[in-house]
């Protein structure tokens, strides 16, 4: 009785805050899901039903398999669990298959693989520092952490809403990046080469593993001034990391590479025949971007200046996946896209080449990557924000200029999700948990930093204040007026402006906080 | 207060739960022909909408009384009329006379839950934000963990967004009255309080211990003068609101008279179905129903109800604090739902275990979900299982009586820790049986009587602790000064 009234009582507030949301997991079962629930349907037929061989080549749903084998063998062991609730959702043919059964399994299998974020979780809160903490126990960084990453509202959304498996992969990445902190590199190495192979997407972070792993890793020791010490290489560690990649990969792509399906792999796994956008813009530099071509073409038509034949018609947001051509800017290939990212990436790569602040600098160098690649890369989803926002929130229970910068970023990268969920019996939650989250985010992180000046001055207010009456223009009054029908894509296009606007502004403020930080000979605290 | 933010994320938890609840099925869903209680409710305001006011509690071609007739005051009516005026211009086939019987649609089914979030919003959430925030004695942390544990609580939720009804407004009400009453605002208390009667005759229940509290304040102040006239102001205000409420009514005698036997129907017997109610229970052993004639069921359930309140009730008219009061009002409560007449299961908001009736509206994952985060939030906010001594519990001054007798009375708090662990064990276990396993063919409602008999008692024990904590508070408060 008193070992469960310790357990229940003030100490562990963190299985509290876990056990709370998993519950609020749980009441969000009943609502709707995207295509992606077909897509993780199909995909757990697929692996049960067929061999290997086939895994790659299956296209009777138009939802390929897309992911690196390490997903696809996540998927087949879950199928051995599946296979207990309803055996109907592993045929292949059974498209769109969605029994009750089915979507309890799929739920509860997003929720109970979470426990690994929840470990991550736990781990990241051992590697902050508390010397800034009041007795308060919601005033300490650890517990404003927890909730901020726990109760993330964008993970929340995306992953027990829209239906996605990022909590678990978010959970590597943030495991990784707790290993790197405590310093132990083989372990952050091998979770993060493991990552790569559940999915993808997680190259656009792999630059600042790649140089901070060889600067700090594999250079043992510094000069007194900060550069880098050239002698006191260790080829033993870079082997060892070789090794480590090499074996990890081996492991994911061996059998593919045996079967000579290595180029059906890749050509899956990197489908360039897709837009420069998603149908819905992901805030970034290329919505801006066409935004201003978009203004432009009008403008040019109003003016006589552009023949209106030759413009092609439909609105580029008009739902659908294509390649179209910019009228008056001109056209984004691939190409400029990965170039205009590596130029992006460099001068953060080259920050942590040459100032390195240890483990921190690697953190910040991380979220770089993933911000620019965000903002420069091809077809980038708006999901893809959450790379940033979470390891974001790290940094943002440290310094006061770090909080401000994630408030900004998270609050407008979060709105971006908002039309992920289009559904009316929706529309209360997403804006009741959006609430919640930045209302509780923005005070306590006020609340920790309220011996520094103010978080935000007063164009970021005004600019956060102004996402309300977005919304409310978005989603209540524009329904109703008559430019629905002819101008229907402008809720999308204002929401994708808008949130650019602001994560553009982020980006360059974390940017200038980087560039302009003393290297780490001149820092008393590392 | 200073801890605004926490008291907001309180407030918008308790929303997102709500709501997240009101996406489930509701009562009779798909079930013609009689549906539920969510049809019951459209109904209603189908009823009030295109029936002129005189029609609205009779029989006649236009409203069949045994189709969900209109049985509670006419505060939920003027409530289901406005509703109409929104439903009318969202969509007038949802409230078209005779034709839209049974009507259920995903649009409807949203119109219906935002308005009862709308009335929660509005009535009940505010009072319990300032409920809170006006507790003495308690740190800003205890508060908050306070409107947690409120706003979390599963019946309330279950009931108004699963099952589907209007519980929140007379119960928002109903707390409005208790903060006027037990801050000296004893007029807007009283009016809150008659809505709160008006728009649910189910809120009686609580209506002798605000008598007796407010007669107690009155005798404090002196009969003979400003006591006296404490006591007029009052009773104006009481008349004048029920007068306001029931005007279109008063007009004929007819009217008021078939208004009062839709509100009370004392034809029907002493219970129906299965509610964990004294006589439910009891009939396990004894067919009480069939024995005795009914007008001496009524007199039996009647003297039973008013003996069990009346120790409270006298002892809050003499020593009157807003303490005592909120015990009253609990035990009031208590004893009219186990020993009164006709109760029905939804009558028990105070603590409750519906499972069966939660189970046919197929809600099974809601309720569980919601019945463990409130006992988590509960046991994380005030320490439940650590807080067992006597002091604690309140129990002090009467184990110390009872000392006199029996110097070996100080077993009482793990006497208490005990039955709590014993009372949990048996409803996780009552709840499993209940829904995995299928009762024997002999006892087909075994699950549900044994549910019911369970709930009993732990009523039952309830009771009697909570009228032990009225009867034997009264000398350590009044020798200190302070009022809590």
């Amino acid at each position: 009785m008193a070992a469960l009234g310790i357990a229940m009582g003030g100490g562990n507030w963190f299985s509290a805050l876990v056990l709370g949301v998993t519950l609020l997991k749980c009441l969000l079962i009943p609502t709707y899901h995207s295509t992606d629930f077909e897509v993780h349907r199909n995909w757990l037929a697929i692996t049960h039903s067929l061999p290997i061989s086939q895994w790659y080549y299956e296209a009777t749903s138009e939802w390929t398999l897309d992911y690196p084998p390490f997903f696809a063998w996540f998927e087949y062991a879950l199928s051995h669990v599946a296979k207990h609730f309803d055996q109907e959702m592993l045929n292949v043919h059974n498209l769109n298959y969605a029994s009750a059964k089915t979507l309890l399994f799929q739920r509860f299998s997003v929720i109970f693989t979470d426990a690994l974020f929840v470990y991550a979780v736990h781990e990241c809160c051992k590697c902050i520092d508390g010397k800034k903490a009041g007795k308060e126990l919601t005033e300490k960084p650890k517990f404003i952490l927890s909730v901020l990453l726990l109760w993330n509202f964008g993970l929340l959304i995306v992953d027990h809403i829209h239906f996605q498996y990022n909590g678990f992969l978010f959970g590597l990445m943030l495991l990784s990046i707790a290993r790197l902190l405590q310093k132990r590199h083989m372990e952050g190495a091998f979770l993060f080469a493991v990552l790569l192979h559940f999915k993808h997407i997680y190259l656009y972070v792999a630059p600042a593993y790649g140089i901070y792993l060889l600067r700090s890793y594999c250079f043992t020791a510094n000069k007194p001034d900060g550069s880098v010490r050239w002698n006191s290489f260790s080829f033993v560690r870079l082997i060892s990391l070789g090794l480590i990649v090499f074996l990890v990969s081996a492991l994911s792509l061996g059998p593919f590479l045996a079967l000579n399906q290595l180029p059906q792999v890749f050509s899956r796994l990197f489908p360039f025949k897709r837009g420069l956008c998603h149908a819905y813009w992901a805030p970034n530099f290329w919505a801006l971007y066409n935004a201003l071509d978009k203004v432009l073409s009008v403008i040019g038509v109003k003016w006589k200046l552009l023949d209106p034949n030759k413009i092609p018609k439909g609105a580029m947001t008009s739902g659908l996946v294509q390649q179209f051509q910019h009228t008056v800017l001109p056209s984004v290939t691939p190409l400029a896209t990965l170039i205009c990212t590596l130029i992006a990436i460099l001068p953060s790569v080259f920050c942590l080449w040459f100032k390195p602040q240890g483990s921190r600098g690697f953190l910040r160098c991380l979220i770089l990557c993933a911000l620019s690649s965000f903002m420069f890369g091809w077809h980038v989803h708006e999901k893809a924000i959450l790379l940033a926002v979470l390891p974001m929130s790290l940094l943002s229970v440290g310094k006061a200029e770090d909080a401000s910068i994630f408030l900004i970023l998270t609050t407008t990268g979060h709105y971006s999700l908002f039309p992920l969920l289009f559904t009316a019996p929706e529309l209360p939650i997403k804006i009741l948990l959006m609430l919640l989250f930045t209302i509780y985010s923005i005070s306590s992180l006020k609340t920790l930093f309220r011996k520094e000046k103010p978080l935000f001055n007063w164009m970021e207010t005004f600019y956060l204040l102004g996402l309300g009456p977005l919304e409310v223009f978005c989603e209540f009054v524009f329904p109703f007026t008559s430019w629905k029908l002819t101008y229907s894509f402008i809720p999308l296009f204002l929401t994708s402006v808008y949130c650019a606007v602001g994560i553009t502004y982020a980006w360059f403020k974390l940017y200038v906080s980087v560039l302009t930080d003393p290297p780490a000979g001149k820092t008393k605290k590392q | 207060m200073e801890k605004w933010y926490l008291m907001t994320t309180v407030v918008l938890i308790g929303l997102t739960v709500r709501w997240t609840v009101s996406l489930n099925s509701y009562s009779g869903a798909g079930k013609p022909p009689m549906f539920g209680d969510y049809e019951a409710q459209r109904h209603w305001q189908e009823i009030t909408f295109n029936l002129p006011i005189k029609q609205w509690y009779f029989n006649s071609s236009d409203n069949d009384l045994l189709y969900w007739g209109l049985d509670y005051p006419p505060l939920t009516a003027y409530h289901s009329l406005l509703c109409a005026y929104v439903a009318k211009f969202i969509n007038p086939d949802w409230i078209a006379l005779h034709t839209s019987r049974g009507y259920e649609s995903q649009a409807h089914k949203l119109f219906m839950r935002t308005t009862v979030l709308i009335a929660d919003l509005l009535v009940y959430i505010p009072a319990v934000v300032l409920y809170c925030c006006c507790l003495k004695e308690m740190s800003t942390k205890k508060k908050i963990a306070n409107a947690l544990c409120i706003l979390l609580y599963p019946g309330l939720i279950l009931i108004d967004y699963g099952h589907f009804q209007y519980n929140s407004v007379s119960l928002g009400f109903a707390l409005w009255g208790v903060l006027g009453v037990s801050y000296d605002w004893d007029l807007l208390g009283s009016l809150a309080f008659c809505l709160a009667i008006n728009y649910k005759q189910m809120e009686l229940y609580h209506s002798l211990p605000f008598f007796c509290f407010l007669l107690g304040k009155c005798f404090k102040k002196g009969l003979k003068g400003k006591g006296f006239v404490l006591l007029i102001k009052l009773a104006c205000t009481v008349v004048a609101s029920f007068i306001l409420c029931w005007l279109p009514f008063f007009t004929e005698r007819e009217q008021t008279l078939q208004v009062l036997r839709r509100l009370f129907p004392v034809d029907r017997g002493l219970f129906e179905d299965k509610v964990a109610n004294v006589w439910c229970s009891f009939s396990v052993f004894l067919k009480i129903k069939d024995i005795l004639p009914h007008h001496m069921q009524i007199m039996i359930s009647f003297c039973f109800t008013f003996l069990s309140l009346l120790p409270a009730c006298i002892k809050l008219i003499l020593q009157p604090s807003p303490k005592a009061f909120k015990f009253t009002l609990v035990t009031c409560a208590l004893s009219f739902f186990l020993f009164s007449f006709q109760v029905h299961e939804k009558s028990i908001l105070l603590v409750s275990f519906m499972l069966p009736l939660l189970l046919k509206d197929e809600l099974l994952m809601p309720s569980v979900v919601t019945m463990v985060a409130f006992f988590i939030a509960c046991a994380t906010s005030f320490s439940i299982f650590e807080k067992t001594s006597e002091e604690e519990l309140q129990l002090k001054s009467f184990s110390i009586s009872v000392r006199k007798y029996l110097p070996y009375f100080t077993f009482l708090p793990r006497i208490i820790q005990h039955l709590f662990l014993i009372s949990i064990i048996m409803m996780v276990l009552l709840t499993l049986m209940t829904v995995t396993l299928d009762p024997p063919q002999k006892l087909p409602d075994l699950f549900s009587v044994l549910v019911c008999f369970v709930s009993c008692l732990n009523f039952l024990f309830f009771l009697v602790y909570f009228n032990i904590i009225i009867m034997w508070d009264s000398k350590r408060r009044r020798s200190q000064k302070k009022i809590s």
